[in-house]
């Protein structure tokens, strides 16, 4: 639906403009922060924290009532989830800790709950702050890098803090200049690669859900320029988003389970 | 697409919702499902062992049938001869029974008989006394004649079957 008087280029521009406030020459502004690295995307903060607070409030009021008894179907639904996540941990994690399955849960359907966002039809909410004078609003956080990368960052701040807790710092060490090649000529080669393989842990992450939901966000956009055949279209994609939407929210919590299950184990 | 403040803002966010979830939200769930899982095979356990101990017990109970179905016959068996007995006993008794009295009734017959012959007898010997005494127109004494008296007595007695 490009509304009249705008390009389709400049619907899409429009529509994948985050709602950014930083100050300039001491005042607030809003969106003319380019290249200025303290400004905050307000909207995908808002709507992460949003999504957050959902997450805990729904879990946290089933766990307060949790039974021990025939449960409800509420709560059956919030245990077959917690099932799920603790079933791929205890699968993929063999040691003992009590960080990494509330991690890999939290992680799993928050990021579920942002990505599901993409399924809100794009000109709701964007069309909705317009009207109360917001001009710029993306409703779904993990299409804005700095979601992404910094969950991802943080798994990667726990990769290396349980590597060196495990290991210590001398097996660490060792595990990034003696691989693959155990030899001491080759520590620079090795260190190299095992450090590019370990930069490439949460970049990877990151970028993997932010472009798959970056994409998919850009599809609904472009089908959203189609008039009145985006009904199918948005339909279709919407189905097949719906997967992705599950699938990268697994993926996530997949491979955080992996690198932090990697991290503990002595090679 | 810059990176900016967003990124700290979220990091603090994952860190206080995975801080919350770790404290709050994932023990009492995990609890829960550990508990029930507990439960539920404490009671499959227990409902496979009230099985086999329900087919025990049917097994045993028809064994415990099987005997008791034995003792009845056996019971009955013992009750038809006893039955039996008690008839054939109750049998002899009666006869011995009806050959007493019968032996009773005939020996006071037998009594009867007597007693009445001897009544007889003196009834007789005292008519033949008077008969003799008006004949002889006389008393007679009866010490002096008691042999003769006896004599006719007896004689008298010999006679008695062929009357009695």
């Amino acid at each position: 639906m490009a509304e009249a008087g705008h390009s389709a280029g400049d619907y899409i521009v429009h529509h994948l403009q985050n709602l950014t406030v930083c100050k300039q020459d001491g005042a607030w502004v809003w969106n003319q922060c380019k290249g200025n690295f303290f400004a905050v995307n307000i909207d995908s903060m808002f709507f992460a924290m949003l999504l957050g607070i959902v997450f805990l409030t729904l879990f946290g009021r089933v766990a307060r009532r949790a039974t021990t008894g025939v449960p409800g179907r509420l709560q059956t639904a919030i245990e077959m989830v917690v099932g799920f996540v603790d079933q791929s941990v205890r699968e993929t994690f063999h040691g003992k800790s009590d960080l990494i399955a509330p991690l890999a849960l939290t992680l799993f359907v928050w990021v579920f709950f942002m990505n599901l966002m993409d399924l809100v039809p794009v000109d709701w909410l964007p069309g909705a702050a317009a009207l109360v004078g917001v001009p710029y609003l993306k409703v779904v956080p993990t299409t804005d890098v700095n979601i992404t990368m910094a969950m991802a960052l943080s798994v990667f701040v726990l990769v290396i803090y349980f590597s060196i807790k495990v290991k210590g710092i001398s097996g660490f060490t060792k595990e990034l200049t003696l691989q693959p090649f155990n030899h001491w000529a080759a520590i620079p080669f090795n260190f190299v690669l095992e450090g590019v393989a370990l930069i490439a842990k949460p970049i990877s992450l990151s970028l993997r859900l932010f472009g798959n939901l970056y994409a998919g966000e850009l599809i609904f956009l472009l089908i959203a320029l189609l008039g009145i055949w985006q009904l199918p279209l948005h339909f279709a994609w919407a189905v097949f988003h719906l997967l992705i939407v599950t699938l990268q929210a697994f993926i996530f919590m997949m491979l955080t389970i992996v690198y932090l299950s990697m991290a503990h184990e002595h090679h | 697409m810059d990176i900016n403040m967003t990124l700290l803002g979220q990091t603090i966010a994952m860190i206080v919702f995975v801080w919350f979830c770790m404290k709050i939200v994932w023990p009492p769930l995990i609890g829960a499902i550990d508990r029930r899982r507990k439960e539920i095979a404490d009671g499959i356990a227990a409902g496979e062992k009230g099985q086999k101990e329900l087919a025990e017990a049917r097994h045993g109970s028809e064994a415990i049938l099987a005997e008791a179905r034995q003792k009845a016959v056996q019971v009955t068996d013992l009750a038809h001869k006893r039955g039996s007995d008690l008839v054939a006993e109750a049998k002899n008794v009666a006869l011995a029974e009806g050959q007493r009295l019968v032996a009773q009734a005939r020996g006071e017959i037998a009594n009867e008989q007597n007693r009445a012959r001897d009544g007889l007898r003196k009834e007789v010997s005292a008519l033949a006394l008077a008969g003799a005494a008006k004949v002889l127109g006389r008393e007679i004494d009866a010490k002096a004649h008691a042999a003769l008296l006896d004599e006719l007595a007896a004689e008298l007695e010999k006679g008695a079957p062929a009357r009695g």
